[in-house]
């Protein structure tokens, strides 16, 4: 019994760095700037003032928009590129298919950041900076896919051939096997893949200061730092106001789904 | 005989469902990381127009470049800093969370939810706390301590670098480590345990050692994503104060995107390749390692 008050003791107070600093930041966004270094855990007079405050300063509804939809295209991107590639690697046999693997495992070696510097050249000959191309196409297609071709390819090699040899004993083809029957199968680990990857694009921070120069471009991560006084300074509430509008719907989302978040991930890390 | 017999239709198919991410890695990471070694034998000004082939001048250069050995120096404690601490903090919630205690998935929750929340934003309202009258020096005065101002001083913007990026993502490597944990199988305890051996004894002879594969590979996971650790610097330091926290990626942002040295910024991108495959082969070759030894 003793024991057990302990760990609950040590349990909660381990939480705090982990739970406080959102706290801090929903709190703080509702606080007026006077306010926003008292010790107080409320503020005093809620005001939601800061939030119409975010709109006015920057395109903010433009740049949610931008930053969820280019995580959406990606995730949905990420997944398809990666489902066939896995599963031909895991489960189809053509000649040098090694090689071609070894090829695109190179990706793991190189992290995107290794290459911006020509990347960020190629989209400039082609005029594509401050566009969102770069953010999407990079990710669907380059490094950041690898991993997720790594984790579908080792669910695929995984899974018992005896179901797609009854497919194909139906008169399913190649296609039809992977679509109809594979697929379907394929789906916690494409479930792990798409959270991996839509918190990859949502995150993003490198590319996006580096393509994009206006503000009607800009994603949510480079817009947050964006809330800034006329002599540079930070407008916390403001700030923290857009930050937590950015940050509470995925964690409600999250609170709703976490089983499938953590197990996903877990049994990725693992087998992956 | 038809032409098209099934075996060569399925190598068909198995081409094109390999050609997008094949064409991808060529033309998103292979030719790329070839302009990169090609550009770093080139002085290349953006802003000046020039560019010109220098051969191994860049290579020099970034030899004798003091402040690339202090972004070195820098990522290394960092890296250490952010594997240390993530690793013992991961285990040790793993550990607790794996006691049979009612409401461990709610505190699972709690210490997973920095995860999904996003990584600016979690670094902003760090900003604000670690201010000089923030609330973590408010809390350190309320034991009584005078807290420092965090992010202006050389050692202390450090660990609030790593601090900030420990708490943020340790849920992950807690998860790894759970599952690990519970892949421990109990009756060695319980053997253990008739043999007389107490629960610290238990935890090093029988939970290190079976979990040792998870920490091998936590490591360096975390060592290589300690590497890309951009946004939190960009945000709460800078690189600053001085270059005390300007990591290699830091550094090579600044080169490349800032003074514009193109071709000095892929110089530091080949250094960085050569870091990230380096620990990435000998993860794999460890890997292998353990699987053998495992069977």
């Amino acid at each position: 019994m003793k024991r057990k008050v302990a760990l609950y003791g040590l349990l909660c107070l381990l939480c705090v760095p982990f739970v406080f600093p959102t706290w801090w930041m929903v709190t703080s966004s509702m606080k007026p700037i006077s306010e926003i270094f008292s010790e107080s855990l409320l503020p005093s007079e809620p005001t939601f003032a800061t939030y119409s405050q975010v709109f006015r300063m920057q395109p903010f509804g433009q740049q949610y928009w931008n930053s969820l939809y280019i995580a959406v295209v990606v995730t949905l991107g990420t997944m398809a590129v990666a489902a066939l590639a896995g599963y031909a690697f895991a489960r189809i046999r053509f000649p040098g298919q090694n090689v071609l693997f070894v090829v695109v495992l190179t990706g793991l070696l190189i992290p995107s950041e290794v290459t911006i510097v020509p990347l960020f050249q190629l989209f400039q000959s082609l005029g594509l900076t401050n566009t969102h191309w770069p953010l999407i196409i990079v990710p669907i297609f380059g490094a950041p896919c690898v991993l997720a071709i790594f984790i579908m390819r080792q669910f695929f090699i995984a899974l018992p051939p005896e179901l797609e040899e009854a497919a194909r004993m139906d008169g399913l083809g190649r296609a039809g096997i992977f679509y109809r029957v594979a697929l379907p199968l394929a789906r916690p680990a494409l479930g792990a893949v798409a959270i991996f990857t839509f918190l990859h694009s949502w995150n993003l921070y490198l590319e996006p200061i580096v393509y994009l120069s206006t503000p009607d471009m800009f994603t949510l991560p480079q817009a947050l730092t964006q809330f800034v006084d006329n002599y540079g300074g930070p407008m916390w509430n403001v700030q923290l106001a857009a930050a937590t509008m950015t940050a509470v719907p995925i964690l409600v989302v999250f609170v709703l789904a976490q089983r499938q978040f953590i197990e996903g991930l877990a049994h990725t890390g693992v087998k992956g | 005989m038809t032409f098209w017999t099934y075996r060569r239709r399925d190598n068909l198919v198995g081409y094109l469902f390999v050609a997008p991410a094949l064409l991808g890695s060529l033309a998103f990471v292979l030719v790329p990381l070839g302009l990169v070694g090609w550009y770093s034998l080139n002085e290349w000004n953006v802003l000046g127009g020039t560019f010109e082939f220098i051969g191994a001048e860049n290579y020099q250069r970034l030899l004798a470049d003091e402040k690339l050995r202090s972004a070195l120096v820098a990522t290394a404690w960092f890296a250490a800093g952010l594997v240390v601490l993530n690793l013992s903090l991961a285990l040790l919630l793993a550990v607790l969370l794996n006691q049979k205690l009612r409401g461990t998935t709610i505190f699972r929750t709690l210490f997973f939810s920095p995860v999904l929340v996003s990584l600016v934003a979690w670094t902003l309202v760090w900003q604000l706390m670690l201010q000089p009258e923030g609330s973590v020096n408010g809390l350190l005065g309320f034991l009584g301590v005078d807290g420092p101002n965090w992010l202006r001083g050389d050692t202390t913007a450090m660990i609030s670098v790593i601090v900030v990026q420990v708490i943020k993502n340790v849920g992950l490597n807690m998860v790894l480590f759970l599952a690990a944990l519970q892949g421990v199988p109990a009756p060695l305890y319980e053997a253990a345990k008739i043999d007389g051996a107490g629960p610290w004894t238990r935890f090093r002879r029988i939970t290190i050692p079976l979990i040792s594969p998870t920490i091998l590979l936590t490591s360096i996971i975390t060592i290589v994503g300690s590497l890309q650790v951009f946004a939190q610097i960009a945000v709460l330091t800078q690189g600053g104060p001085g270059t005390s926290t300007t990591v290699l990626i830091y550094y090579l942002y600044q080169q490349a995107f800032q003074f514009h040295h193109f071709g000095y910024g892929a110089t530091i991108s080949v250094l960085l390749f050569v870091i990230v495959a380096a620990l990435t082969l000998m993860q794999w070759r460890m890997r292998r390692k353990w699987v053998l030894h495992e069977t």
